[in-house]
């Protein structure tokens, strides 16, 4: 059983507008999003900004409500409030930011602010709290001294692992991870994200990932969700999705990926740009009346596609008869 | 045109860049010396802090003098631009060299319509009427790969996305066909797809003007996608430069070497990534003599470095500072070492 | 913005209906009734029961507060007991001096606050910032009150300059002669309101250009070869007015409601005063009147900056 099932979750922001303020539409940030997520594994949510990957996060972590659908943790559908508080899933559950600046109280000094989610969840007595506190640091791979000073004075990195010290605090099962490295140089990217493997394998924490940096992505991630305009359009393993992507968005993403051979420029280049093409001529047919992605499809065991109904038709024959075969 | 003959038409010469800070003044570019030619595109990478941005505004003249002391010498199609008056350098900037800024969502004056903002660069540079602007503004919107011309040079900045706005800041730019295009970091607020089409957008620009583009980043995929030649700085220093092929495909400094080798590659996927030690020097923290770098290799013995670390051309033009590159090998315990910093 | 700026008058409405409730529910509910303290203490009782009858004292409240409603509409805010005066009448007269004194202080506010603000900015941390910043921590640190006697004292008594008390001389006579005594005697209470006034300006229109010059996009506006001096016209000054318009339409209701200090140092009859007296004298109805007023000018001033903001913001203007 997976550790966490995303089920046809939606969440919609009412626009308001005309002369009384009423609503008249909504923005369909979210819409039918499904995925689970393993125990132990990184998973990867990937898109364009304003694809609806942040509000995914805090819908899932209980910050946003739920327009529709449902997340399964533990048996329990924890849209709900007063499941949450049962089965203590934000205790469970943990966020790391991308702005590890503006995430962090500037007035409260470290040990204040990794021993927050101590003192919500746990009554440990101020000796206690401290040693666990200590531990954390050293975690993460800072000296004791930091206990007493405040945020702006670590740099980048050491701010980011900071807000890793505070999310494991509470021994999670799960950390959403919201573009944790997106601010920050190759260096100090290298170290958080080895920092994450790190305490992963340590104590088999699984992390939901989200970035636009498909380079980071299939460096973290075992199994990826492509999304766009609030819906998946492409689901499987790296593999799948790096080796054999078979929406045009997730190509168009791909090829957008800086190439980092010199040698290859130009061709890397004329390959962009014929999949931009495509990507400009085939764009209505990939995509409703609504401009919104198409039901999922299973085109193998691990990968989904949001195709559109004629290509969708062909696997589903092909799966098909291939199920009466086995 | 007098400088078609000679390519290079910028020439930066030993230029130092230093910040009041308390009282005293702290290098943040130290003795840069760069060329740009016309038709090129010349990277410069770096850390964060290590002085790009000052180098390229220093290079726009827009340090408050009371606040900076700069030294060394910038010519600029024959003028030190490091000895013009407030009133020359205007007459440069926006004519001569167009420059780009990192954060679009603050770069465009809030209050005033897109048309405006483009038109204005032109009002001071140029004798054309009003009507000509107006048509100009719409030709390099154009050119910038917006859509409805139009209608976006009647809007204001809040009401485009942040690709628009970054492409706008690019019409400005390139508004009076500058020698020299100045970027700094023009995509990193950007997605990937957009980035790509903004790279486009500038090569396309460079290659219509034969202009010459310095390009600030700190993504070595932009670099690798479209530099003709990188420049890799730290801590105020320039510490190799060559080709684009030079430095991707043989790269000597150890800090250049680092840093390719902390990207995450293909061929690195479930390993854990290369750390460099240490942080980038704060500038009263920089080391007053000796190789900058070395302090973040600790295990290469100071014998391998210089006292006063020179640029050595190594053929080709492709210079390396310190001879330590030769001695230069990666610690086998990469994965101990991942995840540790000293404080 | 015709739709946002309609919809805003008509969010008042309810709006005006509450704050009328309540002014006319407190009002009732002070204590003593208007007869007590106006009347020969040893009236009859039975007269002033009468007299209580005769104005519907005895009514319940609705039935009072609706009377009161249809009255304001036909422009009767009732009798003023102390002055035994329509109130209209009243406001009429006081609003029309204190609309004068308003005026001129609101030019002259602006008049120095905005120029000072700018220059103080435009030479951050040099001598001149310093002196303007000195001046403004100095008369922030004196309260107003004593601002008013010190100055009266001075060019009122002492130099004889201005006169002390009074919106017009008795002895002025024709148009032009009305009008200079008028302004002979608003000039020494708008300048010294001024001086207080502009302390606000100065420190926010100072920090606001402070920071539009650190801006980005005034480092654009450089990076296009625009002269500095250029920058501060087209760029810097203009964005950094546009809060202090908005509180423009703000300040200007406000002042309307008149100063009470400078109205009772300089015996000026404007409205401040008129309050001042309806309080002392429980003239209820000029007290439920210009509380109205108040009320209904503060919530026109919002609406003002409202306007005037959807009108210069484009942020605000286009939606
Ligand atoms: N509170 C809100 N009210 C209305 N719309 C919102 C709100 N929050 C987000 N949206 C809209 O929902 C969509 C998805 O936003 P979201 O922040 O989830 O995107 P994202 O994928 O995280 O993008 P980014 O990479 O920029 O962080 C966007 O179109 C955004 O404008
Ligand atoms: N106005 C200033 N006063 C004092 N120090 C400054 C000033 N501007 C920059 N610095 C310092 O100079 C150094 C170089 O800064 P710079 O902005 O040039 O770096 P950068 O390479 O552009 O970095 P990034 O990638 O973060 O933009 C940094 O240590 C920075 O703190
Ligand atoms: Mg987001
Ligand atoms: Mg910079």
């Amino acid at each position: 059983m997976s550790l966490i099932e995303i089920n046809d979750l939606k969440v919609h922001y009412p626009i308001r507008g005309g002369f009384w303020n009423r609503i008249v539409d909504n923005v369909k940030a979210v819409d039918g999003v499904t995925f689970n997520i393993e125990a132990g594994e990184t998973y990867g949510l990937v898109g364009e900004s304003g694809s609806g990957k942040s509000t995914t996060a805090k819908a899932i972590i209980g910050l946003e409500k739920a327009t529709a659908g449902t997340v399964m943790y533990n048996g329990k559908d924890v849209t709900k409030a007063e499941n949450r508080r049962k089965l203590d899933y934000n205790r469970d559950v943990q966020m790391i930011f991308q702005d590890s600046l503006s995430s962090l109280n500037p007035r409260k000094r470290i040990e204040d602010v990794i021993a927050e989610p101590l003192r919500n969840f746990e009554h440990l007595d101020k000796e206690e709290e401290k040693l666990r506190v200590l531990q954390l640091l050293d975690i993460v791979g800072l000296d004791a001294d930091a206990l007493y000073k405040y945020p702006h004075q670590f740099s980048g990195g050491q701010r980011q692992r900071i807000g890793v010290a505070r999310a494991v605090a509470t021994h999670p099962k799960l950390i959403i991870a919201d573009e944790p490295v997106s601010a920050l140089d190759l260096s100090v990217q290298a170290q958080v994200l080895n920092f994450m493997k790190k305490i992963q394998r340590q104590f088999g924490i699984s992390y939901l990932f989200i970035s636009h940096d498909l380079g980071v992505v299939r460096h973290m991630c075992k199994n990826i969700a492509i999304m766009t305009r609030g819906r998946i359009v492409e689901v499987g393993t790296r593999e799948d999705i790096y080796n054999n992507p078979m929406h045009i968005y997730t190509k168009r993403l791909l090829a957008a990926i800086p190439e980092t051979n010199v040698n290859h420029r130009e061709a890397h280049r004329k390959h962009r740009l014929e999949i931009e093409k495509i990507y400009q001529e085939q764009q209505a047919t990939y995509y409703d009346q609504d401009g919104m992605a198409f039901p999922l499809v299973k085109v193998s065991p691990t990968h989904s596609v949001a195709l559109p109904p004629e290509l969708a038709k062909k696997f589903e024959q092909q799966s098909e008869s291939k199920g009466v075969n086995v | 045109m007098v400088e078609t003959n000679t390519d290079q038409f910028l020439n930066i010469k030993n230029v130092s860049t230093a910040f009041k800070i308390n009282g005293q003044y702290y290098d943040a570019v130290s003795n840069v010396n760069l060329e740009v030619k016309h038709d090129e595109i010349l990277a410069i990478v770096g850390e964060s802090g290590c002085g790009k941005s000052t180098l390229a505004t220093t290079i726009m003249g827009l340090h408050d003098p009371e606040e900076t002391k700069i030294s060394g010498e910038i010519d600029f199609e024959g003028t030190d631009l490091l000895k013009l008056d407030e009133k020359g350098y205007n007459k440069v900037r926006g004519a001569k060299i167009g420059m780009i800024f990192q954060d679009p969502l603050s770069a465009l004056n809030p209050l005033k319509r897109i048309e405006d903002q483009i038109q204005e660069v032109m009002v001071y540079h140029t004798k054309m009427t009003e009507k000509e602007r107006h048509a100009r503004v719409i030709e390099l919107l154009n050119q910038v790969g917006i859509e409805d011309p139009d209608r976006t040079a009647h809007q204001f900045p809040h009401q485009l996305s942040g690709g628009m706005r970054q492409r706008i800041i690019i019409a400005i730019a390139i508004a009076c066909k500058p020698d020299l295009i100045i970027a700094d970091e023009p995509t990193t607020a950007l997605d990937v797809t957009i980035q790509a089409q903004i790279l486009d957008v500038l090569r396309d620009i460079q290659r219509e003007n034969h202009a010459g583009i310095i390009l600030i980043t700190h993504d070595l995929g932009v670099v690798a996608e479209t530099a003709d030649r990188v420049a890799v700085m730290y801590a105020g220093q320039i510490v190799e430069q060559g080709t684009a092929s030079q430095i991707f495909n043989e790269p000597k400094h150890p800090y250049t070497r680092s840093l390719l080798r902390s990207m995450p590659q293909r061929d690195n996927e479930s390993d854990d990534l290369y750390v460099i030690q240490g942080m980038v020097p704060s500038l009263q923290k920089m080391p007053k003599q000796g190789d900058r770098f070395a302090p973040r290799i600790p295990w290469i013995p100071a014998s391998a470095h210089e006292t006063e670390p020179k640029m050595h051309d190594i053929g080709d033009n492709h210079l390396v500072r310190c001879t330590c590159y030769k001695d230069f090998y990666f610690p086998d315990q990469v994965k101990e070492g991942a995840g540790h910093e000293s404080n | 913005m015709w739709k946002t700026i309609l919809r805003r008058v008509l969010i008042m409405i309810p709006e005006l209906i509450i704050l009328s409730i309540l002014v006319f529910l407190l009002a009732k509910a002070m204590p003593g009734d208007p007869f007590t303290g106006s009347i020969n203490p040893r009236a009859d009782p039975a007269q002033i029961h009468h007299l209580m009858e005769i104005h519907g004292l005895y009514d319940p409240w609705y039935q009072q507060y609706w009377n009161w409603v249809v009255h304001l509409f036909h422009g009767d805010l009732g009798m003023s007991y102390e002055y035994q005066e329509p109130v209209v009448d009243l406001i009429q007269q006081r609003g029309a001096n204190t609309l004068w004194l308003a005026l001129f202080t609101m030019v002259l506010t602006y008049g120095i606050g905005l120029p000072l603000g700018m220059y103080a900015a435009h030479h951050e941390g040099k001598l001149q910032d310093t002196l303007v910043r000195v001046y403004t921590y100095v008369t922030m640190s004196i309260p107003f009150f004593v601002v008013l006697v010190i100055g009266i004292w001075i060019f009122g008594y002492a130099l004889n300059w201005f006169p002390t008390s009074g919106s017009v001389s008795a002895q002025a006579s024709g148009l032009g002669g009305t009008m200079l005594s008028r302004l002979d005697h608003i000039i020494l209470p708008g300048l010294l309101g001024a001086l207080f006034g502009t302390v606000n300006i100065v420190q926010y229109l100072r920090s606001e250009v402070i920071d539009a010059k650190h801006s980005d996009y005034v480092r654009t506006a450089r990076s296009k070869g625009v002269p500095m001096k250029d920058i501060y016209r087209h760029h810097i000054f203009r964005n950094s007015l546009l809060p202090i318009a908005a509180f423009a339409g703000y300040s200007i209701t406000g002042l309307l409601g008149g100063s009470i200090f400078t109205e009772m140092v300089f015996s000026y009859p404007g409205m401040g005063l008129l309050f001042l007296n309806a309080i002392n004298f429980r003239d209820y109805t000029v007290i439920t009147a210009l509380v109205l007023l108040y009320g209904f000018l503060n919530l026109l001033g919002t609406l003002l900056s409202d306007i005037v903001l959807s009108i210069v913001d484009p942020r605000v203007r286009v939606e």
